[in-house]
């Protein structure tokens, strides 16, 4: 693994050796001292052309916690417009040799444009409507802790490492609202699926992507169907610009037939996951009951957060930091 | 291009003349004295002259691509006539139609004029300059169509800029009907398209691209052709890429109305899988489709509902496809492939007879605009092609004579090759 760019294009064997890695690390971010020397001397730019708060702090949490340095860069997009290419901040950032450039980008592809400029690894923490790998990949975790890891049944695999680590085989994880423009969704299709797991996206046809049948997954427009017997019930961000653009009526009838309410989670199994990669419109696409996890519903967003860090110092160790990613690199 | 004087007498002897205006095919001594075809005499008797050996070669009409941007004047950066003409020909072509879109877009006698000399004093191809049909390609005032056609434009288009309110276009068409000019359609419903960047469907949904479907095609053709069977306008469409669209062109045809279509060598050898890893260079507008619609395009050109193969030879520089796909132009370069995906990817596999491609590529386009060429029947422009088609080569990004090499072809190998092409009676070497 030379980057991480999408985990459409990721082997599932890398998959799960960063989730491994990033169990190893979450012990770390237990200790009441949270700094490791891993990464010391090394340099981590983040890049962002998008407003971000939580995946940038993360990302510069991550490298600071393995006592990298980090250094953000926020673009504003007034400037992109204004002249310089893309390309062109690129080469500036390699000249100011940067260990590993973590990138945010409106532009689908972004992140894969930016490795054949650049010399160190990139990863991509959100480009357009494409894909936000890490995101992924703190979900991913996220499920495997709480539904295999505390699962009962002791015949089950809890594997870390091998063939059969992080198998989430038999969890039905249903992703819903806005998928046709959700880089969380496309990410966590090719992530759950090639651990095993069955994914469903629902969601008003509007914001269903053409040929989504093509995926492996299964589509759903009814809320309650698709929410029968999940076992993580995923809610994504509804941009309130989906009105103007003539994909929905009103937020008034999409949280009507689409917010995941307490009421609709009664489909979904017992003990099924809440979880929303944030921020959250309360009473859109998701309710405030829900989102709080009142009345016995697992609503896990702060095990996400938490696990985002994880991932994300284990994406940085991988990449820029081990030997056995260097001996390992594959173009 | 070379600048000798036009010999008397040129033969090209010897090699294997397929003209599909004659239905002919034969070895033999093509002869063209003072720039035009005279006669084709069995091989070893062509006579005294200017001799060229092409045993083994294929002798054809030059070929005409209706649709190519040469860039200048404007964009001269992109292309130029020089260019752009020396990669015409590296490709078999003798002649090409140029597209509006420059700056200041052609829209004026004066600029038409331009075109005409710059290509007179350096062009390696002819040129045939097609017009804007509305002042600046704004699609509201119509540009001045007569004048326009008495300084020397061949046909009017549009062509980036499809004219998307159908008043406009009725009258557009009432004012071409009138004067016999063919206008050329670039056939994109917008409002279907905003904001997109490649055929919609699985690629653009996986790569979380902006999709622009398939039907925002067939909506405008439709409309197109019923505003030509309202207007009695000649109505060429551009860059076909959808079965539906072939669709609409085989019933106007069965209906009998003057409607020609045209299709792109890499709306038949790709699909919109293409753009996978953001491939820029396979991003052109139409975009590239499905596997059902390269069927419907293929068996299109094999039962005749598709008139020609031109290129839509568009050059953008390096800097501006090696940007975020979502911000590079629309545009793919195809002047010197085009031949050799014909006959690789048509005859080779037995879609196309040979002649038949090379009607497709000279007489069809020919016929369309009323362009002198398409022949090498005695009398015609002495315009004409060689072709050896033994080699195989490597499509690379270095060899092109354009000034640009944006290509999808880019390490493809290809059969067939231009090895010279006459101009009016005079060699033009590659």
């Amino acid at each position: 693994m030379r980057h991480l760019l999408s985990l459409r294009t990721t082997d599932t064997a890398d998959i799960r050796r960063i989730l491994e890695t990033a169990v190893a690390f979450k012990e770390i971010l237990e200790r009441p001292v949270k700094k490791t020397p891993t990464l010391r001397g090394r340099s981590v730019v983040t890049l962002f052309y998008e407003p971000s708060t939580r995946t940038r702090t993360s990302f510069e949490l991550a490298a600071k916690i393995m006592s990298a340095e980090a250094v953000n860069i926020t673009v504003a997009q007034s400037s992109v417009t204004k002249g310089e290419s893309f390309k062109d901040t690129l080469l500036t950032l390699q000249s100011l040799t940067a260990d590993c450039l973590v990138l945010r980008h409106p532009s689908s592809g972004a992140a894969e444009l930016a490795s054949r400029y650049v010399r160190v690894p990139v990863i991509n923490a959100g480009d357009g409507c494409h894909e936000h790998p890490t995101q992924a990949l703190l979900d991913i975790l996220t499920i495997w802790e709480h539904k295999v890891v505390g699962r009962e049944d002791d015949t089950y695999p809890r594997a870390l490492s091998g063939e059969h680590a992080f198998d989430l085989t038999g969890l039905t994880v249903a992703i819903v609202g806005d998928v046709a423009h959700s880089r969380v969704a496309r990410s966590n299709v090719w992530g759950l699926t090639r651990l095993g797991a069955t994914v469903r996206w629902v969601g008003p046809s509007t914001l269903i992507p053409a040929d989504a049948n093509r995926l492996p997954i299964s589509v759903y427009n009814d809320l309650r169907e698709g929410l029968r017997d999940a076992d993580v019930v995923m809610a994504l961000r509804l941009q309130t610009e989906r009105m103007e653009q003539g994909l929905l009526p009103s937020l008034r009838e999409y949280a009507r037939y689409w917010c995941v309410t307490a009421d609709a989670l009664k489909c979904a199994k017992p003990n099924a996951l809440v979880m929303h990669p944030g921020p959250m419109n309360r009473g859109v696409e998701i309710s405030s009951e829900v989102a709080d996890g009142g009345g016995g519903i697992r609503a896990v967003m702060g095990s996400q957060v938490t696990n985002g860090v994880a991932v994300r110092m284990a994406c940085l160790y991988l990449l820029m930091g081990s030997g056995i990613a260097q001996s390992e690199v594959r173009e | 291009m070379t600048h000798e004087r036009t010999p008397d007498r040129l033969i090209l002897a010897g090699g294997r003349i397929v003209d599909p205006s004659q239905s002919l095919d034969r070895v033999g001594d093509l002869v063209m004295e003072n720039g035009r075809i005279t006669q084709i005499l069995p091989p070893g008797t062509g006579g005294a002259g200017v001799v060229r050996n092409v045993e083994g070669k294929l002798v054809t009409p030059g070929l005409i691509d209706l649709h190519v941007h040469l860039r200048e004047p404007g964009f001269e950066y992109k292309e130029d006539i020089e260019s752009g003409t020396r990669a015409a020909a590296a490709g078999g072509f003798t002649a090409v139609c140029c597209m509006p879109n420059t700056n200041p877009p052609i829209d004026t006698a004066s600029t038409v004029r331009y075109i005409l000399e710059r290509a007179q004093e350096v062009g390696a191809a002819r040129v045939y300059p097609v017009a804007a049909v509305t002042r600046g390609m704004g699609a509201s005032q119509l540009s001045e169509m007569a004048d326009l056609k008495a300084a020397g434009a061949v046909a009017v288009s549009d062509d980036a800029f499809p004219i998307q309110n159908a008043e406009t276009m009725r009258r557009a068409m009432e004012y071409c009907a009138q004067l016999g000019l063919v206008l050329m359609t670039h056939n994109e419903e917008k409002s279907l398209t905003e904001g997109g960047a490649m055929n919609e469907g699985y690629t653009a949904t996986i790569l979380g691209l902006r999709g622009m479907p398939r039907v925002a095609e067939d909506i405008a053709a439709a409309r197109n052709i019923f505003l030509a069977a309202l207007t009695g306008c000649r109505l060429h469409l551009l860059h076909m890429s959808t079965a539906g669209t072939v669709r609409l062109l085989q019933r106007a045809k069965c209906e009998g109305m003057p409607v020609t279509g045209e299709t792109a060598p890499h709306y038949w050898c790709l699909t919109d899988a293409a753009c996978e890893g953001f491939n820029t260079n396979a991003k052109m507008n139409p975009p590239l489709r499905t596997d059902a619609d390269v069927a419907a395009i293929i068996h299109a050109l094999a039962d005749g509902t598709i008139d020609a193969i031109a290129t839509d030879h568009a050059p953008h520089a390096a800097h501006e496809k090696d940007q975020e796909f979502d911000r590079a132009p629309f545009g793919v370069i195809g002047l010197e492939t085009a031949f050799a995906l014909t006959y690789t990817h048509l005859v080779q596999r037995g879609i196309l007879s040979l002649s038949s491609a090379i009607e497709k590529l000279s007489t069809g386009p020919a016929r369309i605009l009323g362009l002198p060429g398409g022949t090498l029947a005695p009398g015609a422009p002495a315009d004409v092609a060689v072709f050896d088609l033994q080699e195989e080569w490597t499509v690379a990004p270095d060899e092109f004579r354009s000034k640009s090499a944006n290509s999808p072809f880019l390490g493809q190998k290809l059969i067939g090759r231009a090895v010279f092409t006459v101009l009016g009676g005079r060699i033009v070497e590659v």
